[in-house]
């Protein structure tokens, strides 16, 4: 299939990532908002246009995951979609295939979960998995989403990392929103992310027990083997699969490419404020509005949360003196989750900058870029003489945004 | 089918595949395993759920299969074998099979719907439920496969309940339900006709699901030497049945003349030792009604 542009949706470009990186089996179950994505990758397979894949349609979401756990255990290349409540419904799955270091791919529409009952977006899915051993990467448009199907083969199959991935899009905002996207050639693709080959798998020829239990005079050195190639290798390998394929196809991500992380206008912010995936968009035409008033504010987007973007926080400058994350999810009764990883990075640091946790669009409510700067500007009203002050009130450091009675104050 | 030899003692391969495992004196399950494997072969694919059968034989650096196997989540065996059938198709393996190994609360409760699922797909798998009544693996607690009265961790005989509930759940029937291509029940109490039964699951291009009772003596309160003979003596005395399902159709593979007392069969074990002679009595009611519907509507030998 040759290079050309298409009006589509996230979910679309997402299906045309999938097919133009030539997986074997797919197997997924429907859940708005990802529920296009199965409906295309079930007619591309069908009508022909994906060859030499097998199209898995399974009871539940755990079947799913399963089907494709059996797959990629016998050396197959595969692909899922879910969302929500389907990746809850998978869970136990996902540790199956990390642990056996098999490189899945996964495609995750962000929705919050019940209750209260909605099929809006928020974070809260894929933040429940942090610890399941996938990488999470959050992007930001559909081209991305489309772009990082296919560099996420190269990342989850590369030797150093052998680690499943998700792709996290917002629901709706993302899933459902059309865009122009190039869409590359096959060619170039087959390029870029030749066929997958792996020892670790079951075959006839050379029989291997996979997903095996192991006592515990040996199980922690398999976790800690794991957790060193994803801490270690990871950072490297998506920053070389990016390059290459900003040489192949002209496209990159992250700051100097590949980033696990985003800096946008942070050089001598003295406010930053973090996001992840669709908001980062509104977020910086905000921070262009406030840098065009002579405020020194900055962007840290994540784009991924796993492996996760320490060395990009701590390489920020001593200048930033308050620095906010926007959640949105809640660990109920704390504190956002994104918020408590960010702490933990800047720990590290010597003159860390203090933080703030701002809390909003769950389920699906709106930040408006009036909420932002909001935001912003509390964060700078915290700067007094070159030094912050924060709410005395160590649970007045989380705050939620846009709540209905605000309107009324 | 006809052409098929038909597997005897004296033509079974000597081959075993499932050995050097760590399962209890007498385990009907490794039997169950042990003989289908030897009817399956080396060109195959062996999925195994969280059960006894990966706990004793899949504890790395000591695994049990001689050919390559994948222990799964516990719900979810037979999706796994969909997932290795249609990827080994696809990377053009040829002259393979795909059999899983699940008990009675891995296959009739928690794995049920992922095997509904498989089924209805009619993936070339073949799934083969070892039932000893009950979830052994944890240390005896009630499935849904345990029969009338057993005595489980969870069904302790007290004043308001007299061990487990009183249905076990018809899994022949039920999968049958989904028009399968090949289903049968089997008994290591009966190897021979069990191994065949393999054989045509084997032989079978679709889904196939054979459920085996195997006993299992540290559940069943019985000794570790009479397995194969307390299999025997639940289908001689008509608790269970040696069945077939193929083309739409039900066929018993063996019809008693007469049934051996109940009574037996159940006082030999301690799972039952609190039974009464009005349980034997429901025991056997049961029974008759299951017969007379079975003598009824089935095809008989």
């Amino acid at each position: 299939m040759e290079a050309r542009k298409e009006f589509i949706s996230g979910n679309e470009a997402v299906a045309i990532g999938a097919m133009l990186a030539r997986p074997q089996v797919v197997s997924a179950y429907p859940i708005s908002p990802q529920t296009i994505v199965v409906e295309k990758l079930a007619e591309y397979v069908e009508s022909g246009l994906m060859k030499n894949c097998s199209y898995i349609r399974v009871e539940s979401e755990h079947s799913a995951l399963a089907a494709v756990l059996g797959a990629v255990a016998t050396g197959a290349r595969t692909f899922t979609a879910t969302s929500s409540h389907g990746l809850m419904y998978m869970a136990e799955v996902l540790p199956f295939v990390s642990g056996s270091r098999f490189p899945v791919v996964m495609m995750n529409a962000n929705r919050a979960l019940a209750v209260p009952w909605s099929i809006f977006t928020d974070q809260s899915d894929s933040m429940m998995l942090l610890n399941s051993g996938w990488l999470q990467v959050y992007v930001e448009d559909a081209q991305e989403a489309l772009d990082m199907v296919i560099q996420s083969y190269r990342i989850a199959e590369d030797p150093a990392v052998m680690s499943p991935i998700m792709i996290n899009l917002d629901g709706f905002v993302l899933t459902h929103t059309y865009e122009l996207v190039d869409i590359p050639a096959q060619a170039q693709v087959d390029k870029y992310l030749p066929p997958y080959k792996t020892g670790n798998k079951m075959s006839i020829d050379q029989p291997l027990g996979v997903c095996i239990g192991i006592t515990p005079d040996l199980n922690t050195e398999f976790r800690y083997r794991q957790h060193v190639d994803q801490l270690r290798n990871a950072p490297g390998v998506i920053a070389g699969a990016d390059r290459e394929f900003g040489e192949v196809f002209g496209r990159s991500y992250g700051s100097q490419g590949g980033g696990l992380s985003e800096k946008y206008r942070c050089e001598d912010a003295e406010v930053v404020l973090v996001t992840l995936g669709s908001i980062s968009m509104t977020a910086r035409t905000v921070v262009d509005k406030l840098r065009d008033a002579g405020r020194k504010v900055g962007l840290f987007k994540i784009r991924f949360m796993r492996p996760f973007p320490m060395q990009d926080l701590l390489s920020l400058g001593d200048q930033v003196k308050v620095l906010g994350v926007l959640d949105k999810n809640i660990s109920p009764g704390y504190e956002g989750t994104v918020f408590s990883q960010v702490n933990s990075a800047l720990s590290r640091k010597a003159n860390p900058p203090r933080t703030m946790n701002y809390v909003g669009g769950l389920a699906g409510r709106e930040i408006t870029t009036r909420s932002l700067e909001k935001i912003f500007s509390e964060m700078l009203g915290m700067i007094r003489d070159g030094k912050a002050e924060l709410p005395p009130d160590p649970n007045g450091r989380v705050k939620f945004i846009n709540m209905r009675w605000e309107d009324h104050e | 089918m006809s052409n098929m030899t038909i597997l005897n003692a004296r033509n079974i391969t000597n081959e075993e595949l499932f050995f050097g495992h760590k399962a209890c004196a007498g385990c009907g399950g490794s039997l169950a395993v042990r003989l289908a494997m030897k009817v399956i072969g080396r060109r195959s694919y062996v999925v195994v759920p969280a059960n006894c059968m990966s706990a004793v034989g899949f504890m790395y650096p000591a695994m049990s299969f001689g050919v390559s196997g994948l222990c799964c989540p516990f719900a979810s065996t037979a999706a796994v074998l969909s997932g290795i059938t249609q990827a080994a198709r696809q990377l053009g393996e040829e002259d393979y099979y795909v059999v899983g190994f699940a008990g009675d609360g891995g296959t009739a409760d928690i794995g049920l719907q992922a095997l509904s699922g498989a089924v209805d797909r009619n993936d070339r798998i073949i799934y083969i439920c070892y039932d000893n009544e009950a979830y052994m693996n944890t240390g005896v607690q009630e499935s849904g496969l345990s029969p009338y009265g057993t005595k489980t961790t969870t069904s302790p005989e007290g004043a308001k309940k007299h061990g487990a509930n009183p249905i076990k759940k018809n899994m022949f029937e039920i999968v049958a339900a989904h028009n399968i291509g090949y289903a049968a029940t089997a008994s290591v109490g009966y190897p021979q006709d069990y191994i065949n039964k393999v054989a045509r699951a084997k032989a079978h291009p679709g889904a196939s699901y054979i459920h085996v009772m195997a006993p299992c003596p540290t559940g069943w309160g019985a000794e570790t030497d009479v397995t194969t003979q307390l299999a025997r003596e639940a289908v001689d005395c008509g608790l269970w049945y040696l069945a077939e399902y193929e083309n739409g159709e039900f066929r018993l593979n063996k019809n008693p003349k007469e049934f051996k007392p109940v009574k037996d069969y159940l006082t030999g074990q301690g799972r039952f030792r609190r039974m009464r002679e009005q349980d034997f009595k429901i025991v056997e009611e049961q029974r008759d009604a299951m017969w007379a519907k079975i003598r009824k509507n089935w095809q008989t030998a």
